[in-house]
């Protein structure tokens, strides 16, 4: 295999892995445009996605598609609850005090998943199984391509909701303006829920997606959660197109730095763009962050 | 319609109104003028459930309100123009006025009549439509006036608060405000609440007023009464020194 062949599967992984920032990068840039917190417990989320599937199926028996959406549901739940649990009994919340406890919530979140599920690791099948494709010179899995198809699929509603329902409006509203919201007749902490129940959804198809490619365990949710967040740093928090291209982008530079220099350095990598970012750019690489968060 | 009566409010400690007693007419409008720092936007906010008095009763309509948070009192009709306009300047005009309705999205209401009611409110403000697909920040001062004072009336409430709608806006502009407002009262029969420091335009146009001093209401009285009050004059209407434009 020569040079481009090789970057051309570097690529196609990395657009695979960058497609799964991108979502847990959106779900932390709702709850932040929301509730202007950061929710540490986001990457508890996605691996809440993958152990439930994992339940449903293997526990429970069902078939993968209905495990899939119990999984989600419940992760969606999950998020509702940690929100009221968490989030909306403080009667004088400051940033600060809301991101030790989302940060205490995914410490907590790991712990009881870790008790359920043990130390071990588990893989989910593959959807439609590992025959690989090959696409000129590179080859792709069929889990790569319900990646990015859910993964599309996925952020063009989320993109729909926010810009034509009227749901959608009145939660960008909150993130634009919180207290002329409630003028008019918005309850904002029902935005902030709503806000939560979203990213538990996108945050669990995300972890549900890649199980089958990564494995899955209690705590793969803190690499995830943090890759996302650099995702949602690159696209300066923007709940739409500029985290898409961050979690890309990241999963891109990602791929071939591990491929071409040294797998060793593929999570440094990340941590070195957020840094960068946060010093040089932070209002993020395609940052309108002022006029058009979500 | 109104009756506000010996309300209390406070920020932690300041003690922002001191037994506030109001109270409006249906149909009326109302001027509230004070100085900077009276206490008039906190009158409104504590009308629209924002901070909520610590004593007192409110009733609107019959019904208490005083508990309500500020959702449920832009159901019950009850809607704030406020301060600085606060329009939500990353959306569109057309999104602005849209979420002005959402409680009535909420309640299922046919979105024809909701339709309706936009085209109605570019026809109060005509400019606003030429720009219904900008973003509500690119807007000018007197047009995000026009579109926050919109986007409150497409709650359809039966009274509306409208905190200094002439603030920072050249005299025609305010005119022109002040113009829709007297329409809204004469074709629709809305019950205004106008705080104003601009305290001759708002006398002008009201039917009565009160005067606020530190919290606590000073004088209260019919409009064309209070304009001819000597306190009235040297304090809030500056009788010696003309406006600007009066000259
Ligand atoms: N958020 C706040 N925290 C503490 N004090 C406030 C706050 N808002 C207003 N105040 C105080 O309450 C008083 C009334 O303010 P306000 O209602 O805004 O007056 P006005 O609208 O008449 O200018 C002022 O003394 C002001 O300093
Ligand atoms: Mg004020």
């Amino acid at each position: 295999m020569d040079l481009a062949d090789q970057i051309a599967q570097y690529m196609v992984s990395g657009l695979s892995t960058g497609a799964i920032y991108a979502l847990i990068g959106i779900g932390f840039a709702i709850i932040y445009n929301s509730t202007e917190i950061i929710n540490f417990a986001q990457g508890e989320l996605v691996m809440l996605g993958g152990m439930f599937t994992l339940f449903f199926l293997e526990t429970m028996k069902l078939p993968l598609p209905l495990s899939i959406l119990l999984a989600v549901l419940a992760t969606i739940a999950s998020g509702v609850l940690f929100e009221r649990l968490t989030i909306r009994p403080l009667k004088a919340p400051t940033p600060l005090s809301l991101i030790i406890i989302t940060i205490g919530g995914s410490i907590l979140i790991r712990g009881i998943a870790m008790l359920v599920w043990g130390k071990d690791t588990h893989a989910l099948p593959a959807f439609s199984g590992s025959e690989p494709i090959a696409v000129g010179s590179a080859t792709i899995l069929p889990q790569h391509l319900w990646i990015f198809a859910l993964t599309g699929i996925a952020i063009v509603s989320n993109k729909l909701f926010f810009q034509y329902t009227i749901t959608g409006k009145a939660m960008r509203a909150c993130a634009v303006n919180r207290r002329a919201a409630g003028l008019v007749g918005i309850d904002v902490r029902r935005m902030v829920l709503f806000s939560f129940a979203i990213s538990g959804g996108l945050g669990s198809l995300a972890g549900i997606i890649v199980a089958p490619l990564t494995m899955t365990s209690y705590d793969v949710g803190i690499m995830l959660g943090l890759k996302g967040f650099c995702a949602a740093i690159i696209g300066g928090l923007s709940g739409g197109i500029g985290t898409v291209l961050g979690g890309l982008l990241l999963g891109t530079l990602e791929s071939l730095g591990a491929g071409l220099i040294s797998s060793g350095y593929k999570d440094a990598i990340a941590f070195v763009i957020l840094l960068l970012i946060l010093f040089i750019r932070p209002q993020g690489l395609f940052g309108r962050a002022q006029t058009e968060r979500v | 319609m109104l009756k506000v009566k010996n309300i209390n409010t406070y920020y932690g400690k300041v003690h922002a109104l001191k037994n506030v007693t109001i109270h409006l007419a249906q149909g009326e409008i109302v001027a509230l003028i004070g100085a900077n720092g009276a206490g008039k936007t906190t009158i409104l906010n504590t009308l629209s459930g924002v901070i909520p008095a610590r004593t007192g009763s409110i009733q609107f309509l019959g019904e208490p309100v005083e508990t309500l948070p500020p959702d449920r009192i832009v159901k019950i009709g009850i809607s704030q123009v406020p301060e600085g306009r606060q329009v939500f300047k990353g959306m569109t005009v057309a999104d602005n006025l849209e979420l002005g309705a959402y409680l009535r999205f909420r309640s299922r209401e046919p979105r024809e009549q909701i339709r309706q009611d936009m085209r109605h409110m570019y026809e109060l403000f005509p400019r606003l439509e030429e720009r219904k697909k900008q973003m509500a920040g690119t807007l000018s001062g007197g047009e995000q006036q026009m579109l926050a004072i919109g986007r409150a009336l497409m709650a359809r409430p039966r009274l509306l608060l409208l905190d200094e709608p002439s603030m920072g806006l050249a005299p025609l502009v305010v005119q022109e405000i002040f113009g829709v407002i007297e329409r809204l009262r004469r074709d629709e029969g809305t019950t205004i609440l106008l705080v104003e420091q601009n305290a001759r335009a708002a006398l002008k146009m009201a039917d009565r007023g009160y005067v606020l001093e530190t919290g606590k209401v000073i004088l209260e009285g019919a409009a064309a009464e209070l304009l001819e009050n000597p306190e009235v004059q040297r304090a809030y209407l500056g009788k010696e020194k003309k406006e600007i434009w009066e000259r």
